[in-house]
């Protein structure tokens, strides 16, 4: 590449090998307490649900800052602000689905 | 600003590059905003399957159909997938073709082999008689389940497309954008798979 100040923040913007390799470890240790609170339940059936839906939350926040680099956009944060209205109308349409449904016995 | 800082250093010669440059990088917000709309695609499939949980209409239940080893396999397989598609990206910012095409090879055979599991894994179930029409739940958990390998399927293809091209052009700031955006795709399904794991397979033996 031709423009060396460029080149430069492209390589600090995309994370290091580190970072990657936390994301990788941490990724697979919260795949691995889910496994074993549904094999061998410790909490009730809500608790484990509860539980394991907080670890697929935090797994989807450590890929998106130590894989996707959510952090590192420009400028006014674009990426950030679709994602968050994206979330919004997910949430909406997921709990909105099943709060609805939930009064069809 | 740092734009501004850039342009300030390497005075006018450079404007040109820097426009291109900007391009790309708009075109990566793009993708992005399309991740975002296909979030809402998957949100609502997640939306029906969470509805239709328990409707079986007298077939099968998931709790004695699904088998867990396979799909931890696959759990881990697209995991160390989107790991080594971020490898790929580390060798392409220090420049190197060669790394950064082994990385995405890795990458695809390991995608590859998760679709590989993912067909025999349907293939049993409708052995044992869960078919897209036996139930709402079948249905709803084929539509999801399904719409997420054909995603993976086609970023297969689209691996494959970028690899021949960096082979063909090597790095410019045109595919160093598409093996950004393909690498964000690629850690997309990764996500998405998790919540399936967690919602339809770990809730589903339950």
């Amino acid at each position: 590449m031709a423009n060396h100040t460029n080149h430069n923040s492209h390589a600090e913007s995309h994370g290091s090998l580190k970072s990657y390799v936390i994301g990788f470890i941490l990724s697979i240790v919260l795949t691995i307490i889910p496994l074993v609170l549904v094999m061998n339940p410790l909490f009730s059936k809500a608790g484990t649900i509860i539980a394991i839906m907080i670890m697929a939350v935090l797994q989807f926040v450590i890929q998106l800052f130590f894989f996707m680099h959510i952090r590192e956009g420009e400028k006014p944060r674009w990426n950030v602000q679709t994602l968050v209205l994206g979330l919004v109308i997910v949430l909406t349409i997921v709990a909105g689905s099943i709060w609805i449904m939930a009064f069809n016995v | 600003m740092q734009q501004v800082a850039n342009n300030h250093e390497h005075g006018h010669a450079h404007d040109h590059e820097h426009g291109h440059e900007d391009h790309e990088q708009l075109k990566v917000l793009g993708f992005w905003i399309f991740l975002v709309t296909d979030c809402i695609l998957f949100g609502s499939l997640f939306a029906t399957y969470a509805v239709l949980m328990h409707s079986y209409a007298g077939g099968p239940t998931g709790k004695e159909l699904f088998e867990l080893p396979g799909v931890i396999a696959s759990t881990f397989i697209l995991l160390t997938s989107s790991f080594t598609s971020g490898l790929a990206i580390l060798a392409m910012n220090k420049g190197k073709v060669k790394e950064l095409i082994g990385w995405l090879v890795v990458t695809a055979l390991l995608g590859l082999s998760f679709i590989g599991l993912e067909i025999s894994e349907f293939t049993h179930l409708v052995h044992e008689g869960a078919t897209m029409s036996t139930s709402a739940f079948w249905s709803a958990f084929f539509t999801l389940v399904g719409t997420h390998g054909v995603h993976v399927s086609v970023g297969l293809f689209w691996m494959v497309a970028i690899m021949m091209q960096l082979r063909r052009r090597g790095l410019t700031p045109v595919t160093r954008r598409k093996v950004t955006t393909l690498s964000l795709y690629w850690h997309f399904l990764d996500v998405v798979w998790i919540f399936l794991f967690t919602v339809v397979y770990l809730m589903g033996v339950m």
